[in-house]
């Protein structure tokens, strides 16, 4: 199995970021779905995901940049993020959305952005490990097919 | 925080300078008052002094011209003297005797002169005429005979005090002559300027008066005066001996220097009097005018003050007298200043301390909210996993187990709740609830929260509600069972044998119980009057385990009075009870632990109390629960109290009133506070041998609420009994199953297992099969003492409906499904997948992701899978006529949301509808003929009430939360298929 070095590696990747909290319980959901509907599904979440926050977070950016800011859109922006970011099991980015959408609720522009600093960060750091990740399973999935062939 | 410690001190430093800047002003304001002041009052005492010298002046001279005036006008009465007796009688008739005498008797009106003399007019041609007839030759003031002159002023008569002027020549003075030539030019008295007289050799002025031979007109040219003058009268005014007169008659004043100036000459003042001292002060002095009645002449009066007047004290005390209070009114200004700004200061200080308390505060919440949040996370593992657990096959015990696990790990997320509550209850926030609630099943999940630590102690637990607690009330349930679990979880933790024993009755008949409400202090003194009948039986006690308890009261004799009470009402007394709204219950839960040591029951329900600080060292526990009880039994509306004995036990006994509730109102009730007991042991008929009464009826209770009837009895031979007699009704015909449960202590009592040896005989020996033979037993333990049963016959303690339903399922082996004959267990993902297989669902979620993950959770059941990501796109699809199942719609979409599209699909059906029963489509539509409604499920991540609410409004069928959980997926599809069916 050319794979199995990969597969580890892959494992614990996932391991230490279930024990860094990165991720929770309803990514080990999105996992079994994989099994269940098929190779790359979870891939295919993830850069949806990924793409998605981005976006977001851009978005976020100019919002917070404006001289009056508007929360009510900066509130629905981060609404999105915390949805998506709990459906993928993103937890510690939806914790931070947590935070963001209290400080939003309060008009407090300068708590927005720390709280969007740190959104940044934690999607920043997620980001580079989901890459890995789909990285990983890319290299398995053409390890697999060639075994296959 | 930083920013605001830094800020106040350069802007107290600069206060600090502005208050030292402050004292200096004020001081030296102070001292220009002083100053000011000082000066003021001198000034106001100068110009007194002034005022008096002014008035003392006026007065001097006054009087001295007065007198003056006095002298002048004698002297001008002696003129007129001369010219009456002298010229108008022919011969003369004065002399110089005559002249002399009478001007030495009215000396006393003339005191300012020295002396008076009459000189005549003697001109030139008449000089030897007049020296022959007086006899003398006229002299000049030198006392040499005079040389010749056009006229001469030979002094004729002469008062004695002058005489020595006799003779002389006025003409030949200098003084003199001037002053003649210029009274006989006016007519009017006329004055000399000062100089020495001739004799005393004082300073003196001579006053000079005309004598005229006859009267002349007024009009008269200086000519004619010139032509007509006599004679001169004389008179030496010696001004320094008049004015020391003068003085000394005012009782003169030393203080004062008065000096008498001949102004004639403005530029060159003669002095007239003064003494030769020095000028004195200059200042103040005055200046009065004198007239001495010769208008050509000019006088005037100095005084001055021969010392420099005082400058008065007072000058000098006001002022000072000022400067100390403006002193210290700045003191107490700045004194006042000072304290004041030392409160701000404090004030201030409060304020941060306070801010600090507040953010403690707040942090304290925040501690509390993460905290719960980190258990809940785990929990939410474990839950999950079970599960999990639960989705796998499982035999019943496994089953029960798993079920039990979740169930306390739900009360445990609960807990945590409470715990959260509990800042509530103190602030006096908590609210409760009101919602239908099935309250035995309540008590279950109190038994399943304490069942593994009751079995761990071998304590036996046992729930029982009497009959007529009704099914359904509404109330705040789990506020009750919070009540509940921290009485029974307080025994358990006391309690190391014996039982808890947790009883419902309802106040109407439990009226007893309130009556006899012990006094408090009396608990535990009573030790000597147990009245107990069974006392003396064998020590052995009518409670549930047989240990003696604290309360009394619930020994059998009283539960035997509840149930017979009970059973009265609920036949007769169903009408009276259901007629009031309001229930109230009496909960007691008893234990038979160590009891409350006496001196600590005044406190218990003090919060953050424990017996003694050995408590919490043996025990753990914070003691907040009894005052956190205590809390909500009042909210609810009752009381709560204990009797507790020393080494015998603890009751503790509460009321709280709640609402009925008819059954068939509780339609919404939450599915998972009503727990459904399988109804497949409807019918069944038990036989329950047991030895303790109060025992037998808690578990006759839950076998009564499986639907099962019992009979119960003392011991083993009794129960074959029971049995073979129930066998004679089931040869007559009825198919009633037949269970025989059997403490296990009740069977050990006789010889061992031989009962049940004969048990089987006499079952062989009929053509029935051999009834199921149940042991209750409390702990593991037990199992091996009867090594010939299997362990499906066990039925462990804590009893409670679903455990002894499980039990007997597995044993039994009744058919689950028939057990589940309104489907309302069959949970989980085979069933799930089973409703939602093959079907066609519409998902909307403007989110990408959460859309891919439903859809990928769907797709694991199953389900042909749509996706669209907006309210418009799905009202697109869902255009009449389509295909689709039922729709999962996001509720918070931009541009159209949730709620929006489905009021429009709704319109949509409508229209759709009423054109199906106006015939428009015929029937080629092949959907024609039904009604068009597709379910359409919200997906929202907050589930609360008003969501739930709006759901319903806008024409939804109901919601489920985001991500997906299983469960709750299953109800509300299940719920959904229902209603589409029906």
């Amino acid at each position: 199995m050319a794979s199995a070095p990969l597969k580890a590696q892959l494992t614990d990747l996932l391991n230490s970021m279930f024990a860094m909290d990165f991720l929770d319980e309803q990514f080990k959901e999105l996992q079994m779905l994989e099994e269940a509907s098929g190779p790359g599904f979870l891939a295919e979440v993830v850069t949806l995901f990924c793409g998605d926050a981005e976006r977001i977070i851009s978005q976020l950016s100019v919002l917070l940049n404006e001289p009056v800011v508007d929360f009510g859109k900066v509130d629905a922006n981060v609404h999105q993020l915390k949805g998506s970011s709990s459906s993928v099991g993103a937890k510690r980015v939806a914790l931070v959305c947590v935070k963001f959408r209290n400080v939003c609720q309060e008009n407090d522009k300068e708590g927005c952005i720390a709280a969007l600093h740190e959104i940044r960060h934690e999607f920043d750091e997620l980001h580079k490990k989901f890459q890995t990740m789909v990285q990983l399973e890319q290299q398995i999935q053409v390890l697999d097919s060639k075994q296959m062939n | 925080m930083g920013s605001v410690e830094l800020d106040p001190k350069p802007a107290r430093r600069r206060w600090r300078l502005h208050q030292s800047a402050l004292v200096v002003l004020w001081v030296v304001m102070s001292m220009m008052i002083w100053v000011g002041l000082y000066w003021y009052i001198r000034r106001q005492s100068i110009r007194n002094v002034e005022e008096g010298l002014v008035s003392m002046c006026e007065e001097r001279a006054r009087m001295l011209q007065d007198r003056f005036a006095v002298s002048v006008n004698h002297v001008h009465a002696l003129a007129i003297l001369v010219s009456t007796f002298h010229y108008q009688k022919e011969p003369p008739a004065l002399d110089q005797e005559t002249f002399a005498d009478y001007t030495a008797r009215t000396a006393f009106e003339r005191p300012l002169l020295n002396g008076v003399a009459y000189a005549q007019r003697v001109v030139h041609t008449q000089r030897e005429l007049f020296e022959m007839q007086q006899g003398w030759v006229i002299r000049t003031m030198k006392r040499e005979p005079s040389p010749i002159q056009d006229e001469y002023a030979p002094v004729i008569y002469s008062q004695e005090t002058v005489s020595y002027i006799e003779a002389l020549d006025m003409m030949s003075g200098e003084e003199d002559r001037e002053n003649i030539l210029r009274a006989r030019a006016t007519g009017k008295a006329v004055l000399t300027s000062p100089f020495r007289l001739l004799g005393s050799n004082h300073l003196g002025v001579v006053l000079t008066f005309p004598v005229y031979r006859e009267d002349l007109a007024l009009d008269v040219t200086e000519e004619e005066r010139i032509e007509a003058t006599a004679g001169y009268l004389g008179g030496a005014f010696d001004v320094e001996s008049l004015v020391e007169n003068l003085l000394s008659q005012l009782a003169g004043n030393p203080e004062i220097i008065v000096k008498v100036y001949d102004v004639t000459n403005a530029s060159e003042p003669l002095i007239m009097y003064g003494p030769d001292l020095p000028d004195g002060f200059p200042s103040p002095s005055h200046t009065s005018m004198l007239d001495f009645g010769d208008p050509f002449r000019k006088h005037n009066m100095v005084c001055r003050y021969s010392k420099e007047p005082d400058v008065p004290v007072s000058a000098t005390t006001t002022a000072s007298g000022v400067f100390v209070i403006c002193m210290l009114v700045g003191y107490i200004v700045y004194a006042a200043w000072n304290r004041y700004d030392n409160v701000k200061e404090d004030c201030r200080k409060m304020e941060e301390l306070k801010k600090q308390a507040e953010a403690a505060d707040v942090a304290k919440s925040q501690f509390l909210a993460t905290v719960s949040h980190e258990i809940r996370t785990p929990m939410n593992g474990v839950l999950g996993m079970l599960d999990m657990l639960l989705d796998t096959k499982l035999n019943s015990t496994q089953q029960d187990y798993a079920q039990t696990a979740q169930v306390c790990g739900k009360t445990l997320i609960s807990l945590i709740n409470e715990v959260l509550d509990r800042a509530k209850i103190e602030a006096g926030k908590l609210e409760l609830e009101s919602v239908p609630f099935d309250l035995r099943s309540t008590l279950d999940e109190v038994i399943s929260l304490s069942y593994s630590k009751s079995r761990e102690k071998c304590i036996e637990l046992a729930v029982y509600v009497s009959d007529g607690v009704p099914e359904v009330l509404l109330g705040d349930p789990g506020r009750f069972r919070q009540i509940i679990t921290n009485l029974v979880g307080n025994s358990i933790k006391f309690t190391e044998r014996g039982h808890i024993f947790v009883q419902v009755h309802l106040a109407d008949h439990s009226n007893l119980v309130v009556e006899q409400r012990p006094e408090p202090g009396l608990n535990g003194h009573n030790d000597d009057s147990i009245p107990t009948a069974s006392v003396s039986a064998n020590e052995d006690f009518d409670t549930l385990s047989g240990y003696e308890t604290a309360d009394k009261r619930n020994t059998w004799e009283n539960l035997n009075k509840f149930l017979s009470q009970s059973s009265y009402s609920t036949q007769n007394g169903s009408t009276h009870n259901s007629n009031s709204e309001l229930v109230t219950l009496v909960v007691s839960v008893e234990d038979t632990g160590t009891g409350i040591p006496l001196h600590a029951q005044s406190r218990v329900f003090t919060p953050f109390m424990q017996a003694d600080s050995s408590t919490s060292r043996n025990y753990g526990g914070t003691g907040i629960g009894l005052s956190i009880s205590k809390c909500l039994v009042e909210l609810m509306g009752g009381q709560i109290w204990f009797v507790s004995r020393p080494g015998i036990g603890s009751t503790f006994t509460f009321t709280a009133v709640f609402q009925r509730c008819e059954r068939n109102g509780a339609v919404e009730m939450k599915k998972d506070t009503l727990d459904i007991l399988p109804s497949c042991f409807r019918g069944f008929h038990a036989i329950l041998v047991d030895e303790r009464p109060v025992r037998a009826v808690v578990t006759k209770y839950h076998l009564q609420r499986l639907g099962i009837s019992v009979e119960t009895v003392g011991n083993v031979d009794l129960g074959i009994a029971a049995l073979t007699s129930e066998k004679g009704k089931l040869l007559s015909g009825t198919k009633r199953r037949c269970i025989f449960l059997v403490e296990t202590d009740s069977c050990s009592s006789k010889n061992g297992s031989i009962p049940f040896s004969s048990l089987e005989g006499s079952c062989k020996g009929s053509k029935l099969h051999l009834p199921n033979l149940f042991l209750l037993a409390t702990s593991e333990l037990e199992k091996e003492r009867f090594p010939g049963f299997s362990d499906y016959a066990f039925i462990m303690k804590p009893l409670k409906a679903s455990t002894v339903a499980a039990c007997l399922q597995l044993a039994l082996g009744v058919d689950s499904q028939n057990a589940n004959e309104d489907g309302n267990n069959t949970e989980g993902p085979s069933s799930l997948r089973s409703l939602l297989v093959g079907k066609k669902i519409l998902v909307v979620d403007d989110n990408k992701v959460n859309l891919r993950v439903a859809a990928g959770t769907l797709k694991k059941y199953g389900v042909e899978v749509q996706c669209v990501e907006s309210g418009k796109d799905a009202l697109a699809l869902l255009q009449m006529p389509h295909k689709f199942d039922a729709c999962f719609m996001d509720v918070q979409m931009p541009e159209m949301d949730g709620f929006e599209a489905t009021r429009q699909i709704r319109l949509m059906e409508k229209k759709a509808n009423e054109k199906v029963k106006a015939g428009e489509h015929g029937t080629e539509d092949e959907m024609a003929g039904m009604d068009w409604h597709l379910p359409i499920l919200a997906m929202t991540a907050d589930v609360i009430q008003a969501t739930h609410e709006e759901c319903i409004k806008c024409g939804m069928d109901g919601y489920v939360s985001k991500p997906f959980e299983e469960k709750q997926l299953y109800q509300a599809v299940a719920k959904l298929w229902a209603s589409a069916n029906s």
